[in-house]
């Protein structure tokens, strides 16, 4: 009943309101947790930087020959890693979504198999598996596995196969996706499987693998670092072996550290670029364009 | 009216336990317009697609064109065909989907230039002038060049079927183009379908437009549970409907 009474008491102003100013909600809590924030993240500079780091030692090495030797080297088995990654992903993508049930088994072996041994242990396998297997080949053609079997190609098959699992999982999930209609359509004009495959399935269906791909190429980067253990010379065993020389132990792990976070963005800004481009047809679907347009047009 | 280019004969076809054709018979001629009509779960979809082989029949005969749907008849057995046999056979049937099923990472034109240049091996000159002609005679002439998704609804389905239109179907099979459609974007794909009828395309119209079926169609089937209830002058089924299942179909969509 008080309700009642009080909308009667302030008589409503009909018609007059309209045209008033009107004051935006302040949002003090904002400012407040954005001086908290700022000053936490002033201390932790201030600490690095009184810290007992030589910054001049990093800036040296960061250009160092034997640095970007290594740098090279982590970017070279990234690169091939994720390449054998996509190729074998695909392919145990598609044998786990066959008809055929022999095939779709062994697909689901594969990648319980490799995702479920961590990488470290798996490189290390590839790298000793002349324990195992002396020679390799096939028939008459025979070589040493220990000649084979370098660091790198250890390093390649540990990480590559390894990611595979991974893909393989990204990319079904991808296809998986791609509404049964298209396929239909395809279908109905008269498209032959491969034709629906390339022309129709996989462009929508990287839509939905790339986001997630990106992240998986970033974690290959920094696994790669794991390949040190296997005297493959990346740029964590290269930063190591000047350390043991001249005990700049973290101005060396602050350069490696540097590195990596710059290919991570040149990664990103690549990741960016790929995906506006297998998103044609999609962006315009997204509220953003639309609300920049009318802001636009606003002002 | 003589050669008929469907025909189907005691058709079955089940999905698991349901049995959703009990042997459906009826001829499809050429240059005729037969319309489909029944309740949903009536199978009349389902027929629609095993003409265009989306769907494999259990029993008995589906020929289009004298040529034996699916199969291929040795030593006095049924051989099921391979998907490029099967693709082959698709070549010269159009069909438009309810949800329309455009590629959207394609634009309209992309959409329409697609099975020429694939399945026809026409080359692109080609295939864009006549996909650019299709997409004016729809009339979208302003919007070749854009995206589905830039499209409403009954664009759209004028896009779907002018590119079901560039492979040169003898035969366009419509499984409820107009059911997807918000009510005044109904009126321009129906204008379409009437134009395309009028220039003496064989067509197979899943739908529940009572008024197209009326003026545009030569035949209407009503089907009910898998089978063929009743089938006649479009005219004469909706006017006097013979079949007390029919007779209660239509006292619900007409009210």
């Amino acid at each position: 009943m008080t309700s009642t009474e009080r909308i009667t008491a302030t008589a409503p102003a009909y018609g007059e309101v309209g045209s008033l100013t009107r004051v935006p909600l302040r949002h003090y809590g904002r400012w407040v947790s954005a001086v908290v924030v700022l000053a936490l993240v002033a201390l932790l500079v201030r600490a690095f930087a009184q810290g007992s780091i030589e910054w001049s030692v990093v800036g040296r090495y960061l250009t160092a020959g034997a640095i970007l030797h290594g740098l090279l080297n982590t970017v070279i088995i990234t690169l091939c890693s994720m390449a054998l990654a996509i190729v074998l992903g695909v392919v145990v993508a598609v044998m786990r979504m066959s008809a055929n049930p022999v095939t779709r088994t062994v697909a689901f072996g594969y990648i319980w198999l490799f995702r479920g041994i961590p990488v470290l242990l798996q490189l290390l396998i590839w790298y000793n598996l002349a324990l195992v297997f002396p020679t390799i080949g096939f028939g008459d053609f025979q070589w040493r596995t220990i000649d084979v079997m370098t660091p790198f190609m250890a390093a390649l098959l540990g990480l590559g196969i390894n990611m595979s699992a991974y893909t393989a999982e990204l990319v079904r999930a991808g296809i998986v996706s791609v509404d049964k209609g298209q396929i239909e359509a395809a279908q109905a004009l008269s498209l032959t499987p491969g034709q629906i495959r390339r022309r129709v399935v996989l462009p929508q269906a990287m839509r939905v693998i790339l986001p997630p791909l990106g992240n998986e190429f970033i974690s290959t980067l920094k696994m790669s670092s794991l390949a040190a253990v296997i005297t493959y010379g990346e740029i964590l065993e290269t930063a190591e072996f000047i350390y043991y020389a001249n005990n700049r132990v973290i101005e060396l792990l602050i350069v490696a550290a540097v590195w990596y976070l710059v290919v991570v963005s040149v990664l990103s800004v690549v990741q960016h670029f790929v995906e506006r481009r297998f998103g044609r047809g999609f962006q315009h679907l997204g509220t953003r364009r639309t609300s920049r347009r009318v802001k636009g047009g606003a002002a | 009216m003589s050669e008929a280019v469907v025909r189907a004969i005691s058709v079955e076809k089940s999905f698991g336990s349901v049995h959703v054709l009990r042997g459906v018979s009826l001829d499809v001629h050429q240059g005729e317009v037969l319309c489909v009509m029944g309740p949903s779960g009536s199978g009349k979809s389902t027929l629609l697609r095993c003409i265009n082989q989306l769907e494999r029949i259990d029993g008995g005969e589906l020929w289009v064109r004298d040529e034996l749907v699916g199969y291929r008849m040795r030593n006095g057995k049924l051989h099921e065909l391979t998907e490029k046999q099967i693709a082959r056979q698709r070549r010269g049937i159009g069909m438009v989907f309810q949800r329309f099923n455009l590629f959207p990472h394609m634009t309209a034109l992309g959409n329409v230039i697609e099975g020429p240049m694939r399945a026809l091996g026409q080359n692109k000159s080609e295939a864009v002038a006549a996909a650019r002609a299709l997409l004016d005679r729809v009339g979208l002439a302003d919007k070749h060049d854009a995206y589905p998704a830039q499209l409403s609804g009954g664009q759209q389905q004028r896009v779907a079927i002018a590119r079901a239109l560039a492979m040169r179907p003898y035969l366009m099979l419509f499984d409820e183009p107009t059911s997807a459609l918000d009510p005044e974007l109904v009126g321009e794909v129906l204008d379409v379908m009437k134009t395309l009828a009028a220039d003496g395309m064989t067509m197979v119209v899943v739908t529940h437009e009572v008024g197209f079926a009326r003026e545009v169609g030569d035949t209407l089937v009503f089907m009910d549970e898998g089978i063929v209830v009743e089938s006649g002058k479009p005219a004469d089924v909706l006017t006097a409907p013979q079949h007390p299942r029919t007779r209660e179909f239509l006292s619900r969509v007409l009210g």
